[in-house]
């Protein structure tokens, strides 16, 4: 199989890329100074794309590669990869599910947490000395808040059975009703937003969920409500979540992605209610290592004529 | 002219309470209902009240309770009672209710908060963000899972308990050490707390400090936990031996730490605050204004208890 080109299109963790280059001829991407001129001077032998969650093969890409055969995705999220091209072209496409959800949902409940109960902030409030000076304040209890789930996919329904064992009733927005969950359903994420304390944001970004959360959503949610956004930075307008938490239309936010990564928002440097962390859903030592190894294991089945282990398309 | 609301006796029982000048707990108005309030030992009231409520850690030693002969119950607003002088009291026949229940789901919600926050590097990854590094640095390094973690709860009293029924929750195996083993409970028991370490990833620290349970993480411990350790600790800073503790943070010689509590607060070892491994928090675990009103539920309910004669809802009990 070394024979095979598989092109890189992101630096990755680099147990992955050692696997990816002692069973494939791995292109860097990354590397190259004219990435469009790579992809030609390489596109009569390129047969595998392995991306992640930010960078994925979008039309143009699929179009340039007439012998691309199967797109690798190290996440579970594939909003950069255009699905539909794929499926017109017979392209296969894998990614990570499972294996993360666990995961991402722990850092959920962390981020609920850790903007309910201040700890970022007590923390810095320690480091500085302030304790020293008199004693922090009142924050408040998480357990018994209604916690609402906008998608209640794998990671939904993993959150929702984290919150529970803090008795804090669920309610979700999905687009169909299921039928074989006691979750109390909403049609719309509106009247989710208005029903619950704390809402997480736990769907795939498409083009019917960008902006999902816009103005009208948060301030529904209100100024005791909390924000959670595990999913995509798109899902929220990002603008309008700034002003609403700088005007005190919105309680607080907790933030693991957004719009225009690595950048945000520097408005929210300074507020004591946001807790902002960068993109770390996935990011421990065991689900990186078990999201590469579904990777590199999707593209060896491929090449051996054997049965994808996570196919999406 | 005297008036008819003039001519009414005050039935309300008397209640002493107990605090330090600078200590203030927000309860005294619903108390005020039910009971008429003094608070100096001074007074000549003292000499005959029966109850006393202890605000905060305002300490009960044998001298307060040679003024006050008359007692009879002493009523805490705290899971901990270390301030109170809890062999006198018995010796005098003087009964102590600690805060129930009142507590135990916010201090649960907070050690489980302090875990998460320990593995994922939460307050270490927010303060990159805020730094402004992450456009700089790419990536963050990387945490550590917590579902599979074996959990050893040292001290499986109501908050301990709260504990384990939510890290259950998030894929974690729970067992525990006490001072006795818990018939009831079907999560396995360790007779000390070194075999508990040596069968836990993750020691969470939640049992009350006593002369017994003083520095009972120690060095052996902290060795038997081993390098991909963690420790979390929501009772007292005495249960750790903190010198120690710093040494392994510092040398790498566990994972790191959660610590709402202190040897010595509000001074916290210096050393501590250069370290992205350890979460620091100040005191914090109860302060929700939920916790107070459910405090207030508890004191109200064993006064009223104590005054009629009726079995007390939250007497002291040993873990």
């Amino acid at each position: 199989m070394e024979s095979i080109d598989v092109l890189m299109l992101c630096p990755m963790i680099s147990y992955l890329e050692q696997e990816l280059d002692r069973r494939f001829n791995v292109l860097k991407l990354w590397t190259a100074p004219e990435k469009s001129q790579f992809i030609k001077d390489h596109s009569a032998t390129i047969r595998a794309i392995a991306g992640d969650g930010g960078h994925g093969a979008d039309a143009e890409m699929i179009e340039a590669l007439p012998r691309l055969e199967i797109v690798s995705s190290f996440s579970v999220g594939v909003d950069k990869i255009d699905l539909e091209k794929c499926r017109e072209k017979g392209i296969r496409v894998t990614y990570t599910p499972d294996v993360l959800t666990d995961e991402v949902a722990d850092l959920a409940i962390g981020l609920i947490m850790a903007v309910l109960r201040r700890l970022c902030e007590s923390d810095r409030y320690v480091r500085s000395g302030k304790w020293k000076k008199g004693d922090f304040k009142l924050t408040t209890k998480f357990t018994g808040k209604t916690v609402g789930i906008i998608g209640l996919g794998r990671i939904g329904m993993a959150i929702a059975k984290r919150a529970e064992a803090f008795n804090c009733p669920i309610c979700y927005y999905s687009r169909t009703e299921k039928p074989d969950t006691k979750y109390k359903y909403y049609p719309s994420v509106l009247e989710l937003a208005s029903n619950c304390e704390i809402l997480v944001v736990a769907c795939s970004l498409t083009a019917e969920t960008r902006h999902i959360v816009n103005r009208e959503v948060m301030n529904a949610l209100g100024p005791k409500g909390v924000l959670i956004n595990i999913g995509r930075g798109p899902h929220i307008d990002e603008p309008e979540l700034v002003s609403a938490l700088v005007e005190g239309r919105l309680g607080g936010a907790g933030l693991d992605v957004y719009e225009h990564e690595p950048e945000v928002p520097e408005e929210l440097f300074g507020l004591e209610n946001v807790v902002l962390l960068p993109h770390v859903g996935t990011a421990t030592v065991e689900t990186r290592k078990a999201m590469a190894d579904l990777v590199v294991g999707n593209l060896e089945a491929h090449f051996s004529n054997k049965p994808l282990l996570t196919p999406l398309v | 002219m005297a008036t008819e609301d003039n001519e009414v006796e005050d039935h309300r029982p008397l209640v002493l309470i107990h605090h330090l000048p600078s200590f203030k707990l927000p309860l005294q108005d619903r108390l005020i209902t039910h009971f008429r309030l003094f608070d100096s030992l001074a007074s000549p009231e003292a000499s005959s009240v029966r109850a006393l409520m202890c605000v905060g850690p305002t300490p009960v030693t044998a001298d307060t309770l040679d003024r006050l002969p008359s007692l009879r119950l002493v009523v805490g607003s705290s899971a901990g009672l270390d301030h109170v002088d809890l062999a006198e009291c018995h010796r005098r026949g003087i009964a102590v209710t600690n805060s129930g229940d009142a507590y135990s789901e916010n201090v649960a919600d907070y050690a489980v908060a302090l875990l998460l926050d320990v593995l994922r590097r939460v307050s270490a990854a927010d303060r990159f963000v805020r730094s402004g590094l992450w456009p700089q640095m790419g990536e963050y390094p990387l945490g550590r899972k917590l579902g599979g973690k074996r959990i050893g709860i040292v001290g499986l009293g109501s908050i301990g308990s709260e504990v384990a029924k939510r890290l259950v929750a998030f894929g974690c195996t729970v067992a525990y050490n006490s001072r006795n083993k818990k018939p009831s409970v079907l999560y396995p028991y360790y007779a000390n707390v070194h075999d508990l370490a040596v069968n836990s990833d993750v020691l969470i620290v939640c049992c009350a400090l006593t002369n017994e349970t003083y520095h009972i993480i120690n060095k052996d411990v902290l060795t038997a936990l081993g390098k991909e350790g963690v420790i979390i600790n929501v009772g007292r800073g005495a249960l750790v031996d903190e010198k120690e503790l710093v040494q392994f943070l510092v040398q790498g010689e566990i994972v790191g730490a959660g610590l709402d509590v202190f040897e010595n607060e509000p001074n916290i070892p210096k050393e501590l605050f250069a370290l992205d491994n350890v979460v620091l928090s100040p005191h914090l675990a109860v302060l929700t204004p939920e916790s107070f009103e459910a405090l207030n539920e508890v004191i109200i309910a064993n006064l009223k208890a104590f005054f009629s004669n009726k079995p007390l809802l939250s007497p002291f009990q040993q873990e």
